[in-house]
């Protein structure tokens, strides 16, 4: 007898306590430790064999932790009756091909308890959202990885779930499918369900997630909003004619450091570009390039997993995903 | 449970093997029925008599028994060794467990499916054969339903042998091992008998030892004595050769040990459900 999830809408939608998984001798996770909010969307990021999935399946019941705790939606990782509440997209995304798209549908609105008058409806519903509309006839074994893809993400989406776990979910979809599920996500946080997603594509994280985490030797190497773990936004001038003793008259704009002819302010608005320019024409030196922004997901994330990382080849190289 | 039931029936409705073993048990019944009808035809015609004619068709059932027997074992071990190890492979399984399913619910739903499915082939393919020689030559054996069952239950426990080697070992590894552990009881069976005619007590406990620890050999011999005629079981009296056949049985098999076939059908489920429980996914 499975009893309906009691939902506490106080409590995170993910916390987890010094997380630690062992197979064998190896470390997948090694005291992971984090917290995701209620309707937001978290960006779980890390190298191949940084412990994503492995996290993802602790948190569905999939797999046991050697050490630690969690709870999901205010209730123990992988109780049965919260689960009703998770929407679960696969990494290894399989659904029975010998049935209708449709089907897989409905069997998994019956495995998470939805009347059966309501199966149908979420179902087609489900199928709509993800572009798969006008497939609802047509056997699973025929589609493609991408249109598979989509079809577990339908599934994640049934019943509308206050938890959404999506384990790299544009793995197998075009540029087109991808920004469909940018769109899909948005939604479903904006409905007040929570969305965690795991990735290696930083573009895909940086475009759809509030908060971000990232992942190495199964810790947390980084997390926060967007702009914490991206650092501050930045401008650099290649610029001629300006030598050390003009940088005072530049000190409004923020805190610059020149190196040869690369002038660097950090941070600083980019709103304030046009008048930084000015500035320094008015000083007399000569702009040859502006570039305003922040340094990417990708140089951070590059710059956070480097660190500590052995040479290729050792063994604690080799960890398991 | 009864979720996972319902599809494991519907996917083994929309495979086409099943629909092929439907056709070509059908072609088999044909073909027997036509050949006993020969048979019998040509026998009476060179005044063979009706006790004779009996007996040989009532042998041939167990024949076709034996043969069709084996492609319930067979198909058993086919749909078994898959059922679980082929979905947590491609992660078929992982989609459904991560939803408010029991991994026992799971299992037991493959099992009932594949049960439900196996007993139906067994009841309309062995009534069909055994209606048809009867319609042909005359002959029924003196029980219908219990050679139909034991057929069946044969066939079920083989299906949770596999159904448990599946939670751990890929499906043709696990459906060989059932496969072979089901001719070496049989031969243990045989050997048994031939233990018993000649007074060779070792080999008897042997062979016990063995049709326990798989008891498919006691549901053979149901399924033999079901199908033969009383006279024959009176009139091979105490002949070794005939009491070593594994196509003759002298007595239906013990209440003890079918209560034992139930508790280790039973045991064998709780184990897998207990090994899939420990598995991680």
């Amino acid at each position: 007898m499975i009893h309906m999830p009691r939902v506490s809408l106080d409590m995170p939608a993910i916390e987890v306590t010094d997380l630690r998984k062992r197979y064998g001798q190896v470390d997948a996770l090694a005291g992971l430790t984090m917290t995701v909010g209620r309707g937001e969307v978290f960006g779980f990021l890390g190298p191949n064999g940084a412990g994503k999935t492995t996290t993802v399946k602790l948190l569905l019941g999939l797999a046991r932790p050697t050490a630690g705790s969690g709870k999901v939606l205010g209730a123990p990782m992988g109780d049965l009756a919260t689960r009703r509440k998770i929407g679960y997209l696969p990494e290894l995304f399989r659904y029975q091909p010998w049935m209708k798209a449709r089907e897989v549908l409905t069997l998994h609105g019956e495995l998470i308890g939805l009347p059966r008058a309501r199966r149908g409806a979420a179902a087609d519903e489900a199928l709509r959202i993800v572009g798969l509309g006008d497939k609802a006839g047509e056997t699973v074994g025929k589609f493609s990885k991408g249109m598979q893809q989509r079809l577990g993400l339908g599934t994640a989406l049934l019943g509308e779930p206050a938890l959404i776990v999506l384990d790299e979910p544009t793995s197998a979809l075009d540029p087109v499918g991808r920004v469909d599920v940018r769109g899909i996500v948005r939604a479903a946080a904006d409905r007040g369900a929570a969305v965690f997603l795991n990735s290696h594509l930083l573009s895909e994280v940086e475009q759809v997630c509030d908060r971000v985490a990232i992942i190495d030797h199964g810790r947390v190497v980084a997390s926060g909003d967007l702009d914490d773990v991206l650092g501050q936004a930045e401008t650099q001038i290649r610029v001629t004619g300006l030598s050390p003793s003009d940088l005072a008259a530049i000190e409004p704009f923020g805190p610059p450091t020149l190196d040869g002819d690369l002038l660097a302010i950090r941070p600083m608005d980019a709103e304030r570009v046009p008048d930084l320019v000015a500035t320094l024409v008015a000083m007399g030196a000569k702009v040859h390039e502006v570039r305003a922004g922040r340094s990417s997901l990708e140089q951070r994330f590059l710059a956070l997993v480097a660190r500590d990382r052995p040479p290729a080849g050792t063994p604690s190289a080799q960890r398991l995903r | 449970m009864i979720t996972i039931a319902k599809l494991t029936i519907g996917e083994a409705a929309r495979r086409r093997v099943l629909w092929v073993l439907v056709i070509l048990a059908a072609v088999a019944v044909g073909l027997t029925a036509w050949g006993v009808s020969a048979l019998v035809g040509s026998a009476r015609d060179g005044g063979v008599s009706d006790l004779d004619i009996k007996f040989a068709v009532s042998q041939i059932l167990i024949f076709i028994a034996f043969m069709f027997g084996f492609v319930l074992v067979m198909t058993a071990a086919f749909f078994g060794s898959p059922a679980i190890a082929t979905d947590l492979e491609s992660g078929i399984a992982q989609a459904m467990l991560a939803r408010p399913l029991r991994r026992s619910s799971y299992l037991l739903g493959r099992w009932l499916g594949l049960a439900i499915v196996m007993v139906v082939y067994a009841a309309v393919a062995g009534f069909l054969a055994i209606g048809a020689v009867g319609l042909v030559s005359g002959y029924y054996p003196p029980d219908v339903i219990l050679p139909v069952a034991y057929l069946a239950g044969q066939a079920l426990i083989l299906l949770s042998l596999t159904v448990l080697l599946s939670t751990r070992l890929p499906p043709i590894a696990g459906g060989s091992i059932a496969v072979v552990a089901y001719g070496l009881v049989w031969m243990a069976g045989v050997l048994g008998k031939i233990g018993l005619a000649i007074g060779t007590t070792s080999l008897v406990t042997v062979s016990d030892a063995v049709r326990y620890l798989l008891p498919t050999d006691a549901f053979w011999q149901g399924v033999v004595y079901g199908l033969e005629p009383s006279f024959v079981i009176n009139s091979v009296g105490d002949e070794v050769v005939a009491r070593s056949s594994p196509f003759f049985a002298a007595a239906p098999p013990s209440n003890a040990i079918l209560a034992w076939a139930a508790v280790w059908v039973v045991l064998v489920l709780v184990l897998a459900v207990n090994q899939l429980r420990r598995r991680e996914l």
